[in-house]
């Protein structure tokens, strides 16, 4: 599986929200910030392991449920003084429709 | 790059206030000016601060440098080191250096510093004879240790006592002269003065009190050679330092004809005489008084480059500050009024032998200032009463043992921040040693304790160790740490205001959405974070009720997918047993669900309940619905809410019973299902005084008597035991629910997310919540309406996940559609 994949509906997803989704490379957390734009993580917090998919979203950033670290939506990165990065995936929003790329 | 639009700012003084000033303007507008620093030294900004640590060997130079040039020049400042400005052209807005540069501004920051002050002894200008205050007085200090033996200090304050001991640490023969009767008269009581004297003099060192130099006398070499006393003793001195005070750095402000007095006079906005010129720091009168110590500069830093930035809403009002000596292993600390005098009283506990000593000084039912010797866990604690003026009346009797003596101790940890090994545990929740968290601090030039959580982790989870980071903070940086629990704290870094503004602002501007909160109140952010976030929809939807949304994105996961998370990531299950009470259906129903869906744990609560742990996220509608079918609801087991009503079985079993417990406790609970509150609230009934539901450590704790009940309020089980405080005595059922309720509705409407009740009692006084709830009988019942109010028409957020898609689809995983494997 590689290249562009249709994922969901923009309105499946909340504002400032996320979903989870299944994947061959594990479970993918799909973010929507508070201007529409998408992005996507591995849904696991390279601190702990938590679930980035359940974090509060906010600005370019979502904080981890359990420790609380913050990691860039964009690139993964936690933000300093922390550190450790979350692998992130190519996503984008069209006609509508989430979408999700895959490297092979 | 100088670009013609931008505003030219000149900064005179490559310091630590200076550069504190740049940094916080940059944070606030970093493309408002082009910035240009000139330094008469030739290093770049480092922590003055820690030069005694440099001395005694402990530390290096390259430890202590705050900002490195790269720092400079990635923020496009223009700096000249090793120039000294000798001329301000205020006709013309420049500056001339002592090497003919020169420089325009269009604003001019002041931040000079001090200069040590050299008595007018015979001999002060002979080599070997110097002022504590820079790189080079350090490094000069240390050279003479490695090639001389006798050294003298003159003045036993806090910097000569630092030099003193370093000069012993290298290997010197070291007398501190003293012209008053004891050491830092400025910052102790003789008491404590005498015994940190006797432990340096353990150490080593050799004091001469109330002693008056009367010449400094040259040797052969022509270098000094020894010291005489007017009373004519002689000692030998082939390094004499003088720290015998600072005085402000103002004479280029005065040759440019700014006022100065005793410092370079500035209004509470930081600037001279001349608008156009700040100044801030050492060289700086503030209201007749000129800062010596860090802390209050970076406050006036933060006021500057406020006004700088065209802020233009700060004021620097003056500071109260706290001492800390920097000696390893001796633990002293003063803050505030600590000689006391008129209309003060004294409360002291002194122990020679234990070697401890503490002096508090009251006035007014006012802490004004401590004074702590051997144990100062508490300093920063009584730092903080002092600042914010509370009223210690009502803990009066155990203000003296400390913070964790207020109640019961949960946690009991070390008092002896200084003389603790590096290897000991601070922080038991993250595993973080005291050697950490210093080398944090000396590594990341670390000042406040929201840094070294940041940094380290320590007293970011439970907060029980904090009093000790705090303590490490400061002895590591002395007097330059600003303790961070004040009152008036922010909610976070998204905005400058603190939880009680924010209150007041939801609720007189009538704001029901987070965005308006944003907007009106100037958020830096555009959607805040994690802290704020949860904080806003609380106060939104507790303020008004019915009018304000409920914003699910705002809250915490466990509140937004009504479970628990644990640590694997899966969640936990506790349906609500109202007063602990259930029934062989229900037992049923949790047995069946446990087994269809595989639950790994099955155990019971504190709260008299069932926990079933470790569901994943896309079974928890499935279970919901299973168990919703036989009546049962969330318990509320993951929120900032209520929680549960424990009870004994009271009269309706017990032989001893006077009330019936269960009955009252179910009917509490079913009135206050659904209620949101800024932390958990838990509540206990007993039967009877025995009290077996533990109504002692509850917020509301409600003890049966014959004669009606009792109502305690207040408690807590959590990281620090607290005995909940006697409310009143009511008479039957209805008023129980009705001053609970009430009590309850005061603390949603005015406690700060995340203090739990102890805490907010604790913050208001219980005075304040007797006046409101027990004595004012119309403002108790509209409290307890306004809580019905609320609650009306709450539904079991279970059942609706189970019933409405949209809120369902939350927990479903996507599949991708068509994916192979």
């Amino acid at each position: 599986m590689s290249g562009w994949i249709e994922i969901c509906a923009l309105e499946d997803i909340a504002p400032q929200g996320s979903r989870v989704v299944a994947s061959e490379q594990g479970n993918i957390a799909l973010f929507r910030a508070a201007d529409d734009r998408i992005f996507a993580l591995h849904d696991k917090c390279p601190h702990r392991g938590g679930p980035l998919s359940q974090g509060i979203v906010h600005g370019e950033t979502v904080s981890c449920p359990l420790h609380g670290w913050k990691l860039g939506l964009k690139d993964g990165e936690a933000v300093a003084p922390d550190q450790g990065c979350a692998k992130s995936f190519a996503a984008k929003l069209e006609g509508g429709l989430v979408w999700l790329k895959f490297e092979r | 790059m100088m670009t013609k639009n931008k505003m030219r700012l000149v900064v005179v003084g490559n310091g630590m206030a200076g550069i504190r000033a740049v940094e916080e303007l940059l944070k606030l507008a970093p493309d408002l000016y082009d910035i240009t620093v000139f330094g008469a030294e030739p290093h770049p900004n480092y922590n003055r601060i820690l030069l005694s640590p440099v001395l005694a060997g402990e530390m290096t130079i390259q430890d202590i440098i705050l900002n490195p040039l790269d720092w400079y020049r990635d923020n496009g400042i223009t700096l000249h080191l090793g120039k000294r400005i000798e001329r301000i052209d205020r006709a013309r807005r420049k500056v001339i250096a002592d090497d003919g540069s020169e420089a325009g501004y269009d604003r001019l920051l002041l931040a000079t510093g001090s200069t040590p002050f050299i008595p007018p002894i015979p001999g002060n200008d002979l080599p070997g004879v110097i002022g504590y205050r820079d790189i080079r007085d350090t490094d000069e200090m240390i050279a003479a240790a490695s090639e001389h033996r006798h050294a003298v200090v003159i003045g036993g304050g806090l910097l000569g006592l630092e030099a003193a001991n370093g000069l012993r640490q290298r290997g010197m023969d070291v007398t501190v002269v003293h012209l008053m009767p004891w050491l830092m008269e400025r910052q102790l009581d003789k008491a404590a003065a005498d015994m940190l004297k006797t432990s340096l003099e353990a150490r080593g060192l050799k004091f001469l009190l109330e002693k008056q130099t009367e010449a400094l006398i040259r040797g052969e070499s022509g270098r000094v050679t020894a010291l005489r006393f007017k009373d004519g003793l002689e000692i030998p001195a082939d390094l004499v330092v003088v720290a015998a005070g600072i005085r402000p750095s103002m004479a280029l402000a005065e040759s440019a004809g700014l006022y100065c007095n005793r410092g370079i006079v500035v209004s509470d906005t930081m600037q001279t005489y001349d608008p156009r010129i700040y100044a801030v720091g050492e060289c700086v009168s503030h209201r007749g008084i000129a800062y010596g110590l860090v802390a209050p500069l970076f406050d006036q830093a933060r006021v500057c480059a406020n006004h700088l930035a065209h802020h233009g809403i700060a004021r620097y009002t003056g500071s109260v500050t706290s001492t800390k000596l920097k000696v390893t292993g001796i633990d002293l600390f003063s803050a505030g009024d600590f000689m006391g005098g008129e209309g003060t009283e004294e409360i002291v506990l002194h122990d020679p032998a234990g070697n401890v000593y503490k002096k508090l000084v009251v006035k007014n039912d006012i802490l004004v200032g401590a004074v702590l010797y051997g144990d100062t866990a508490d300093g920063a604690w009584y730092f903080q009463l002092v600042k914010d003026g509370q009223n210690i009346h009502e803990i009066r009797d155990h203000l003296m043992f400390g913070q964790n003596h207020i109640g019961d101790v949960g946690h009991a940890g070390q008092s002896k921040a200084a003389s603790m090994p590096d290897e000991a545990e601070v922080c038991g929740c993250n595993g973080v040693c005291k050697g950490d968290i210093v080398k944090a601090i000396k590594g990341h030039g670390l000042f406040t304790l929201d840094d070294v959580r940041k940094h380290t982790k320590a007293s970011s989870s439970c907060g029980s160790c904090t009093g000790l980071v705090e303590q490490i903070l400061a002895s590591t940086v002395g007097g330059a740490y600003t303790p961070s629990q004040s009152k008036d704290k922010a909610v976070c870094g998204c905005t400058e205001h603190s939880h009680g503004v924010v209150r007041e602002a939801i609720r007189s501007q009538h704001l029901i959405a987070i965005p308006e909160v944003m907007k009106a109140l100037e958020w830096k952010t555009p959607n805040g974070c994690a802290s704020c976030r949860p904080a806003l929809n609380y106060y939104l939807i507790s303020t008004w009720p019915g009018e304000a949304k409920d914003d699910p994105q705002s809250r915490f996961v466990n509140e937004r997918a009504h479970a628990n998370i644990q640590r694997d990531g899966t969640y936990s299950v506790v349906p609500r047993m109202w007063g602990g009470l259930t029934t062989p259906t229900e037992l049923r129903a949790i047995a069946d669900v446990a087994e269809k869906y595989h639950v790994p744990t099955v155990k019971m609560t504190g709260g008299a309940r069932v926990d079933l742990l470790g569901i994943k996220k896309e079974d928890l509608p499935k279970i919901w619905a299973d168990l919703g079918a036989v009546g049962m609801v969330s318990g509320h087991a993951y929120g900032k809410s209520i929680r549960t009503v424990k009870t004994c079985v009271g009269a309706e079993h017990c032989r001893f019973g006077t009330q019936r417990s269960m009955d009252m406790g179910v009917k509490l609970e079913k009135m206050l299902f659904g209620m949101w509150s800024p932390h958990k609230v838990k509540l206990a009934v007993s039967g009877c005084p025995r009290n077996c539901a533990e109504a002692g450590i509850k917020d509301i704790g409600i003890i049966g008597v014959d004669s009606g009940y009792e109502l305690y309020v207040a408690g807590n089980g959590g990281i620090k035991t607290e005995v909940a405080e006697f409310l009143c005595k009511v008479k039957n059922d209805a008023e129980v629910m009705e001053y609970s309720g009430a009590f309850l509705q005061l603390y949603r409407e005015q406690g700060y997310y995340l203090e739990r009740t102890c805490h907010y009692v604790a913050r208001v006084g219980l005075d304040h919540v007797k006046a409101t709830v027990v004595n004012d009988a119309p403002g108790r019942q509209a409290l307890y309406e306004r809580l019905l109010f609320a609650l009306q028409d709450y539904e079991d957020p279970w059942q609706q996940a189970v019933q409405q898609p949209a809120v369902r689809r939350e927990y479903e995983v996507i599949q991708i559609k068509g994916a192979t494997t």
